[in-house]
């Protein structure tokens, strides 16, 4: 500020102070409307779907009967749902493994500088930014029984001397849709890793060169340890967004063949929303929590630490 | 002599290196972009050129074996509900860009900068909500929206899309506000500004490129819901695109192959674009919050 410029108003000193200083009124009224939102939407939906679960509602009726633990007792001893929780658990493990090694990988090559490289990033995003519902059609037109490409051109390769039903066999199935999970998550862990990457300090890597560390054991014990915390919020955005998915597995094979694809969500969906009973599809769907509530409470715990060493 | 050869050895290892840099790089985007150029194969190929067995050696499926045709494309636009899902989509994505907004932007300024302590707990509250998946709300909506009568309403998609753009946006926004200088504001409340004044001619109008980061990913993830609109859109004319492409481009047990991949090309292409412009801007709102520093 120079000395002979004017000052623009009267200083606060000589102004009553309104409403409009009070910092703390005018937080909370902005705060208010979303807040109000989303108890109203998220917190008061969330609670009724665990209500819901104990009791006998059906779609198409207002009023319902708590029943206790009667829908988990249907629920528990039943081989779909227990195929489904498996395989919830199955598809998430496996995708999300193959996602982070092929993320870590991909996030290594990216680092490096090549000509082409913008380019190369931006195709890799295509599969994360294209909407799942689309993409889940082209893999299931990919994976066509009679028109498959795949086929074709394992046959052409002489790799394969049956024929391959994707989406008709319940291993290929499932190995069908891990593929889709891969596909799509892979991009999103990419780019997570590459920012965590760029965050290390140059002369890390370069002080472990010159103490004579070859490239695996720089990876391993250099780099990632530095990037665990990037690589953690990978992996946990990757739990929830593939444990809880439904467009995949509905799209691709709609639980079959012979229900042996059904996850948590589409078994939820087929019982809850297609077979109307709604205490019974709570149910179900209430099963996916202990995976979020772990989630959650990981992310805190290390949001926290990273606010402690900050 | 052994200093040539060690040289020459050197260059012969770098060389090797980048050739498998490229390698991989290459390795990596074909997967990612294979089902695209797939969409786009069986978007433009002719019938007879499509729906060839795999079995059939000879033909090879990987390249237009008969000139590129835009019937499929054609048939789209004009014999199916594309165009009124595209509209569907964009009046849906509009209404909530504009609800999310009107909630998110106060919201996460007032988390930034007003509410202490407090608000830090709830700013990360808000963002664990955007956690909660829609396979584990869309079975109490379905009550809910029975009960207000809005089954198969584009209103339900207005009231229930809200519940995972605010969170994200307001978790994005509260970190777009903390990179504002907290001096710029003092200074302007020395000068005689009130905190709202400070707010709205100072704060807003250096936010509005967060803000329109925050709007173009909250219109992304409306494009991109399938679960909701599954659960309450029965009505072929009311859906979105991303729920009727899959859902109701068939006759009977036969999918329009050329004209779904159409459908799927022309409208992931304009997302991609946009995603990417501002991908950057979104892992750091989505990773700040997690991982400070």
């Amino acid at each position: 500020m120079t000395p002979s410029a004017p000052p623009a108003r009267r200083p606060a000193a000589f102004r009553r102070a309104t409403l409009a200083d009070r910092g703390d009124v005018i937080g909370r009224l902005m705060i208010a409307p979303a807040l109000a939102y989303v108890i109203l939407l998220v917190a008061v939906p969330f609670a009724l779907a665990i209500v819901l679960s104990f009791s006998s509602a059906i779609a198409g009726e207002i009023s319902f009967n708590l029943v206790g633990f009667r829908n988990f007792a249907r629920v528990l001893p039943d081989p779909l749902f227990q195929r489904a929780l498996i395989n919830t658990v199955v598809f998430t493990v496996v995708s999300e493994i193959i996602v982070i090694a092929l993320a870590i990988a991909a996030a290594n090559v990216l680092d490096a500088a090549f000509v082409g490289r913008r380019f190369v990033r931006f195709l890799l995003l295509l599969p994360w930014a294209v909407p799942v519902s689309l993409a889940a059609m082209a893999w299931t037109w990919i994976f066509d029984s009679t028109f498959s490409v795949i086929n074709w051109t394992l046959k052409v390769l002489g790799l394969m001397s049956g024929w391959l039903y994707w989406l008709g066999d319940p291993t290929l199935a499932m190995a069908a849709i891990i593929t889709v999970h891969v596909w799509r998550m892979f991009p999103f862990s990419t780019v997570i890793i590459l920012a965590g990457m760029s965050a290390i300090p140059p002369d890390v890597r370069e002080a472990a060169i010159v103490d004579g560390a070859g490239f695996w054991r720089r990876l391993f014990h250099v780099q990632l340890p530095l990037l665990l915390p990037v690589v953690t919020v990978s992996v946990l955005f990757g739990v929830v967004f593939t444990s809880t998915d439904l467009g995949v597995v509905w799209l691709l094979t709609r639980g079959g063949p012979y229900n042996s694809t059904h996850v948590l969500s589409s078994l939820a969906f087929q019982r809850g929303i297609l077979g109307a009973d709604l205490g019974q599809g709570a149910a179900i769907a209430l099963f996916l929590l202990p995976a979020l509530v772990i989630a959650a409470v990981a992310m805190l715990r290390l949001a926290r630490r990273a606010e402690v060493g900050a | 002599m052994t200093t040539p050869a060690r040289a020459l050895r050197r260059r012969l290892v770098r060389a090797v290196k980048r050739v498998l840099l490229y390698a991989a790089a290459l390795g990596f985007t074909l997967f990612a972009v294979f089902p695209f150029y797939w969409m786009f194969l069986t978007a433009f190929k002719q019938n007879r050129d499509l729906y060839v067995g795999a079995t059939n050696l000879s033909h090879v499926p990987w390249i237009f074996n008969a000139p590129p045709t835009t019937e499929h494309v054609a048939l789209l636009f004009r014999n199916t509900p594309y165009v009124t899902w595209v509209g569907n989509t964009l009046l849906v994505g509009l209404v909530v860009v504009a609800v999310t907004v009107l909630l998110s932007v106060p919201a996460g300024y007032s988390l930034a900068r007003l509410t202490g302590r407090w608000g830090e707990r709830l700013g990360i509250a808000i963002f664990l909500t955007y956690l909660v998946p829609p396979t584990l709300l869309f079975i109490p909506f379905a009550r809910v929206i029975a009960i207000l009568g809005l089954q198969n309403s584009t209103w339900a998609l207005l009231l229930v899309y809200p519940t995972f753009t605010v969170p994200f946006c307001t978790w994005l926004l509260m970190g777009f506000f903390r990179a504002i200088p907290r001096d710029i504001e003092e200074q302007a409340m020395i000068d005689g500004y009130s905190r709202w004044q400070v707010i709205r001619k100072i704060v807003f109008p250096l936010a509005t490129s967060g803000v329109l980061t925050a709007a173009m990913f909250a219109f992304t993830l409306v494009l991109q819901e399938f679960v909701y609109a599954l659960t309450f859109i029965s009505a072929v004319g009311r859906m979105t695109v991303s729920l009727g492409v899959p859902v109701a481009l068939v006759r009977g047990d036969v999918f329009y192959w050329g004209s779904l991949m159409a459908a799927a090309l022309i409208t992931s292409v304009p997302i991609a674009i946009v995603y990417n412009a501002f991908i950057d801007r979104f892992l750091a709102g989505l990773t700040a919050g997690a991982v400070k520093g």
